[in-house]
């Protein structure tokens, strides 16, 4: 038997699915009243052929990509930093915590404002004092900043999924690794990472889930521009439904980015699941 | 190949002395336990001696060199954990190879060297798997695998049974003594379990404190503890101690009799006393007796079949060659 709640969950997730699929079935666009007639795959092509699209999807994976890498790299050395024993500890621990509690339109404005603006950023002064020309982060290397910004605000959780998955790591295993005559390099290699696999895997899956729906960010810094450098998938359906108002070009374009994460939840959920059998 | 040396070697974690000043000569061969309650320090020692804990003070030396600043890696001995320590995500072939694979040893001799380990440990049929699915007696000769390949000066264990239960501790502990005749390499093996050093032991090391109470074969402890705390730590079950009037007696401030060494006679005993709580092991039985004048009740070895109930009123009579007398300070009095 299905309990309500069950039904309940259902109906919240099925409900707008189901809008969505219909409206990017038809010409519904709100500066052009008309009648809403059905076109069939029509949006989906405009939406697939707009040059923007492949940008977009280019975009998305880069920047996916690039805070994934920085992320887990950064998170494993901040985590092996973290882990040693040190003065204040715990004060530091919450501090290097802290970043993932700013929301994101906070964090984007601030290091928009306060560290990327060339005349009144840090980064700014900084270049000044060393004589050299500040870096326009947004109109330069809009993308990377974008990137720099969000791996800021994903590390914390990164090194704290981490984190906790080293202290779980048996201190008799790099005893005995060192009675074996393991260097620290090959004790990291042979013990330490096997043993954050797991985590790792577990910090890719969530972050490409949420990554994959960054918008905030670029709203508030890049407006997705210049031109298209800093477009992804979420930020072209909220410029198809929202600047222009196309209300079934942006359901189509809904529709491609859930079939999108899906794809990579299918993999993901594979690997994962092949990584807790063992 | 195996000489291990210990010149005035202390430990102190902050203010705390663990183990003062100590000296211990360990011979090429030998197998020596460190053995002593929880706490004692024989842990540390032996971390001491394997490098996973640097010295306060002193020397660690190892064929007459000294490795005091020397990396575990470096002196040329395999530890043994209490938790075994394999590693998790390796089949045991890996987990055997890797002190070859460490040493840049080629795989050729690593697969040789690996397939002769399992065969000493009846590994052979277990090489692919990965530890979780190993039993707990398995584990434990993967570890010890671990530790042979390398060929160590020595081996150091680490409690190494304490994880196992009762059936399987027995039979591991003949494994390990086979070994020891095996290999004839020089061990130390650490156990809070006096019945593990007396049968495994050439040589016991019984501490207390973080200090060497006494040195000696099984049987020299035995017959001769030196003090109070040897005597009733060696030997199951423990000594009896007497205080008082019939330790004056005897001109000590203390005497202790074992258990075996009481006699249960018709008549004319040395003491009288009532029966109380009796275990029966089928070979042996053991009274609890309340003694007339003492303080406390004595453990009394009988014969298996003896005849004896709650309540009944019996005779002893200590074997006097085998009383031990101590003073006040707790030393023996020879």
């Amino acid at each position: 038997m299905i309990s309500p709640s069950v039904l309940l969950l259902l109906g919240w997730m099925l409900v707008p699915l189901c809008m969505t699929l219909y409206f990017s079935t038809l010409r519904y666009n709100l500066i052009v009243p008309s009648d809403n007639p059905f076109v069939g795959w029509e949006n989906y092509y405009w939406f697939v052929t707009d040059p923007s699209f492949k940008a977009a999807m280019f975009n998305t994976l880069l920047l996916v990509g690039g805070v994934l890498c920085i992320t887990v790299v950064g998170g494993i050395l901040f985590a092996l930093l973290l882990d040693q024993p040190m003065w204040g500890q715990g004060l530091i621990r919450i501090m290097v915590i802290s970043p993932f509690f700013v929301m994101p339109t906070v964090s984007g404005l601030v290091w928009k404002n306060m560290f990327m603006n060339p005349v009144n950023g840090i980064f700014g002064h900084v270049a000044q004092a060393l004589n050299l020309a500040p870096v326009e982060f947004f109109s330069q290397i809009p993308l990377l900043s974008i990137i720099l910004i969000v791996s800021w605000q994903w590390l914390p959780f990164a090194t704290l999924i981490l984190l906790t998955a080293l202290q779980s790591l048996d201190r008799d295993q790099l005893e005995a690794a060192e009675m074996d005559g393991a260097k620290s390099l090959s004790r990291f290699i042979y013990i330490m990472i096997p043993h954050l696999a797991r985590a790792i895997t577990v910090v890719i899956l969530i972050q490409t889930i949420f990554l994959l729906s960054i918008f905030a960010e670029i709203l508030v810094t890049t407006n997705g521009g210049p031109g298209v450098a800093t477009t992804n998938l979420t930020y072209l359906i909220y410029v198809s439904s929202l600047l222009q108002f196309d209300v079934g070009m942006g359901s189509a374009g809904g529709v491609i980015a859930i079939i999108l994460a899906n794809i990579v939840a299918i993999f993901l959920m594979r690997l994962i699941g092949k990584n807790l059998d063992a | 190949m195996g000489q291990i040396h210990l010149k005035n070697v202390s430990k102190d974690f902050g203010n705390v002395t663990v183990i003062p000043p100590l000296d211990l000569d360990i011979e090429n061969g030998e197998f020596v336990v460190f053995v002593g309650p929880s706490g004692c320090g024989k842990s540390t020692l032996l971390r001491l001696i394997a490098g996973l804990e640097d010295v306060s003070g002193g020397q660690v030396l190892i064929d007459s060199n000294d490795v005091t600043s020397l990396p575990p890696a470096k002196r040329r001995l395999a530890m043994v954990f209490q938790s075994y320590a394999l590693y998790p995500h390796m089949s045991v072939r890996k987990n055997i190879a890797f002190p070859l694979k460490m040493a840049k040893i080629p795989p050729d001799e690593q697969n040789q060297r690996v397939e002769d380990a399992a065969r000493i440990l009846n590994l052979t049929d277990y090489l692919e798997r990965r530890p979780g699915q190993l039993s707990g007696g398995q584990r434990q000769r993967v570890a010890i695998g671990r530790a042979i390949v390398r060929e160590p000066g020595a081996f150091l264990f680490d409690e190494p049974l304490s994880n196992l239960d009762a059936a399987l501790r027995v039979g591991m502990r003949l494994e390990i003594a086979e070994l020891h005749q095996r290999l004839n390499t020089t061990m130390i093996y650490v156990t809070h379990d006096q019945v593990e050093a007396m049968t495994m032991a050439d040589k016991i090391v019984v501490l207390q404190n973080g200090m060497i109470e006494q040195v000696g074969t099984p049987l020299e402890l035995y017959r001769t503890p030196s003090n109070r705390f040897v005597a009733g730590f060696i030997g199951s079950p423990r000594m009896n101690f007497i205080i008082g009037e019939e330790a004056t007696r005897h001109n000590a401030e203390c005497i202790g009799i074992r258990p075996e060494h009481i006699e249960v006679v018709k008549s004319d005993g040395a003491w009288q006393g009532i029966v109380g709580v009796s275990e029966h092991l089928g070979s042996d039985t053991f009274f609890q007796v309340n003694v007339l004048g003492f303080a406390d009740t004595l453990t009394v070895r009988a014969g298996g079949e003896v005849d004896l109930k709650y309540g009944d009123t019996i005779n002893l009579t200590p074997n006097l060659n085998n009383l031990h007398r101590f003073d006040r300070q707790g030393q023996r009095i020879s």
